[in-house]
């Protein structure tokens, strides 16, 4: 995975509550084996009509909003199905970033892991980032992972959470499971002293 | 403190404690150790890759098990004696899944075969989810399992390579809600009206970053199925997991099944099972409370499954709404569904009702939505579609010759699997239709692209069905 440090980019307003995986790319575009490909797919079903047109009201098909790289969603973004295709969407739609007052659990840990920042504001920045990305869709806010702040075109720098083993491994370009492998000695001895109680492969 | 000394902990705690490879430290998450990873078609392939590609071997292919079910036919066996997968990308993906497993030395409950279905209706019924667990799955639903006192939960595509490769997970503490249910309920009401009441009172997004545990004397008074159903829809109110402490109704139902321990190795495991309930005096983060006396049927309008009330209310007014950003999803969600505010939804014509899937899907489903349909018959124009949630459960129907009263009413009898669920595989709603379903998401298009999606109780959709149009079930009932 490349390292992430910081990056600028432009934002494109989804202040909908609620998105939930199924928008991001709804269930049919699941039957893949691969990861990469899916940005086609992104709001699939609030993008494009049945015939394939897309929508020209849809904030993600206006020409102004081409290339944004940071999404500014509604509250409880990403709730619902645990599927990793939804950050492999949005990654292949370009997004480098999604802000949002709060996250889904298991959304927020699947973006973390492709390298996708769920970036958390309070409820007055995130209006304010809604406004902005409403009323001048060229402005340009830079996310600084280092820092943990996205910095808005007035120079105001606003912090955002992050745990700081996901902030390690995205600033490095490590995946975590060379953590875990490298703990082979402690699982090993875990596993000695806790036996399995079922095996799933005598039947 | 606890007669042994030990400051109270939860259920929850006990189970995590028992679990840590690692605890979390400033810099890293608890690394935790997984006791039974469960893996389907649609969210595995990815994860294999990466093994492959990372030259790594599965950890422990005995703490690990495949099933088929999201893409999968629900139709039978055709003259051939073959099933048919109509689309050829679901097609190769389940090849995907069937090389993998091989590959890799993992048993699979392969389409067409007795044990198949779907994955957190398998565990359960197979025995191998067992109360304290650690369990897995790369599937929001996985919160099911917590209803054995397991901690259950769904992980992503990178996760399901991290315990393939490790066995183990990386997790920050999640906070703990106690979701109490006190008084009985009333005939009609079932446990799913209990959970779409718990979700439509605290949000989609209410019970993020928590684990829940549910309690009280209504809880207690439910089986298995009626936990599991609850526990299922967790994460429909943001909870990765739901738990609900061991009790004699939970070993009653893992005693003799397959994977079960058996003799003197059930005695040990029952007497470390009655440690796990959450010790008097333990705290919670949070805590909501419902009474099971005042619950009616319940019923969604909208487009997420909070948004859900008393199958007799009306669908409210986006204008009620204070807040802007609720009151703007409540009217998209309205336009979606093509519902008015304050309009009635008992008397709305309903195309199809769909009674499966992993919320759903257990014999005691089928057995109450056939009691109810025995002697009646869906309504013209309405097409119910019983989806047993497995194999096993459509072998024991049939046994008892539901699939007669369902066949015998209209209904279609299938095989087991997601269908309508997430209509992944041609099982689906055509763009306007409305259905009455026993699953648990009604988000826009999930059950079909344009489809609106009317969550409720199999007695409900057993209700609706027989009138065609949406009818609460206290009114048939005599
Ligand atoms: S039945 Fe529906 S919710 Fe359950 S596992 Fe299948 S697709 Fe997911």
């Amino acid at each position: 995975m490349e390292p992430i440090k910081q990056f600028s980019g432009r934002l494109a307003p989804l202040p909908i509550n609620d998105i939930d995986t199924d928008q991001i790319i709804p269930a049919r575009y699941l039957k893949v084996t691969d990861k990469n490909g899916l940005g086609g797919a992104c709001f699939a079903d609030w993008r494009y009509e049945a015939d394939g047109t897309p929508k020209p009201d849809f904030a993600l098909n206006r020409p102004e909003y081409q290339g944004a790289a940071v999404l500014v969603g509604g509250h409880n973004f990403g709730c619902g199905s645990s599927r990793e295709h939804a950050p492999w969407a949005l990654l292949g739609a370009g997004f480098k970033a999604v802000i949002s007052t709060y996250f889904a659990d298991i959304f927020r840990n699947n973006a973390l892991k492709n390298g996708l920042l769920p970036v958390v504001v309070d409820a007055e920045t995130h209006r304010q980032l809604i406004s902005l990305a409403e009323e001048d869709p060229a402005a340009e806010v830079t996310v600084d992972l280092e820092a943990q702040a996205v910095i808005l075109p007035d120079g105001r720098s606003v912090q955002f959470p992050i745990d700081a083993f996901s902030r390690y491994c995205l600033l490095n370009g490590v995946d975590q499971l060379g953590f875990l492998l490298g703990l082979d000695e402690h699982i090993s001895a875990f596993e000695e002293a806790h036996p399995a109680r079922v095996r799933t492969t005598a039947s | 403190m606890t007669n042994n000394g030990t400051p109270p902990r939860t259920l929850f705690e006990k189970v995590w404690d028992n679990h840590l490879v690692r605890p979390q430290t400033p810099d890293t998450p608890a690394v935790l150790y997984i006791d039974l990873h469960l893996v389907h078609e649609v969210t595995s392939p990815q994860a294999f890759t990466l093994l492959r590609e990372r030259g790594l071997k599965v950890r422990r292919p005995d703490r690990t098990l495949g099933t088929m079910d999201h893409s999968t036919p629900t139709t039978p066996r055709n003259a051939e004696g073959i099933i048919p997968v109509l689309d050829t990308l679901a097609a190769a993906q389940l090849d995907v899944m069937r090389r993998n497993c091989a590959d890799f030395g993992i048993s699979l409950y392969d389409l067409g075969t007795d044990k198949q279905g779907i994955v957190h209706v398998i565990g359960p019924e197979q025995g191998l989810t067992q109360p304290g667990m650690t369990i897995v799955c790369g599937d929001s639903h996985t919160s099911t399992h917590g209803a054995f006192g397991a901690l259950a939960f769904g992980i992503g595509t990178s996760e399901v390579g991290h315990v393939l490769a490790t066995q183990c997970l990386l997790q920050n503490r999640p906070r703990t809600m106690a979701v109490r249910v006190d008084g009985h309920l009333r005939p009609g009401v079932t446990a799913k009206d209990i959970i779409l009441a718990i979700i439509a009172k605290i949000g989609v997004g209410g019970g993020t970053g928590y684990v829940f545990e549910y309690m009280g004397e209504a809880i207690r008074a439910l089986s298995m199925e009626g936990r599991m159903t609850i526990c299922n829809m967790s994460i429909e109110g943001g909870a990765r997991a739901g738990m609900v402490a061991p009790d004699e109704t939970t070993f009653e139902y893992v005693a003799g099944r397959p994977y079960a321990p058996k003799g003197e190795a059930w005695d040990t495991a029952v007497s470390a099972w009655r440690q796990l309930p959450t010790d008097d005096g333990a705290a919670f983060d949070n805590e909501v409370v419902l009474n099971a006396d005042e619950l009616t049927p319940m019923i969604t309008y909208g487009t997420n499954p909070g948004m859900g009330m008393p199958i007799n209310g009306f669908v409210p007014d986006p204008d009620n709404m204070g807040d802007v950003s609720q009151r703007t999803a409540l009217d998209k969600a309205l336009r979606y569904m093509d519902l008015q505010p304050g309009q009635k939804l008992l008397g709305k014509r309903v195309d199809v009702v769909f009674l499966g899937s992993c919320t759903n899907s257990r014999i005691s489903d089928l057995r109450e939505a056939a009691r109810f349909i025995k002697g009646r018959r869906v309504a013209d124009g309405v097409r119910m579609l019983v989806v047993p949630g497995s194999q096993q459960v459509k072998a024991q129907a049939e046994a008892e010759g539901l699939h007669e009263i369902f066949k015998a009413a209209g209904a279609e009898w299938r095989e087991a699997g997601c269908s309508m669920c997430i209509a992944m595989n041609g099982d689906q709603l055509q763009p306007g239709q409305y259905a009455v379903s026993t699953s648990n998401r009604n988000f826009e298009g999930r059950q079909g692209k344009g489809g609106r999606t009317f969550l409720a109780s199999p007695l409900t959709a057993a209700a609706t069905a027989v009138n065609g149009v949406i009818s609460d079930p206290r009114e048939m009932m005599n």
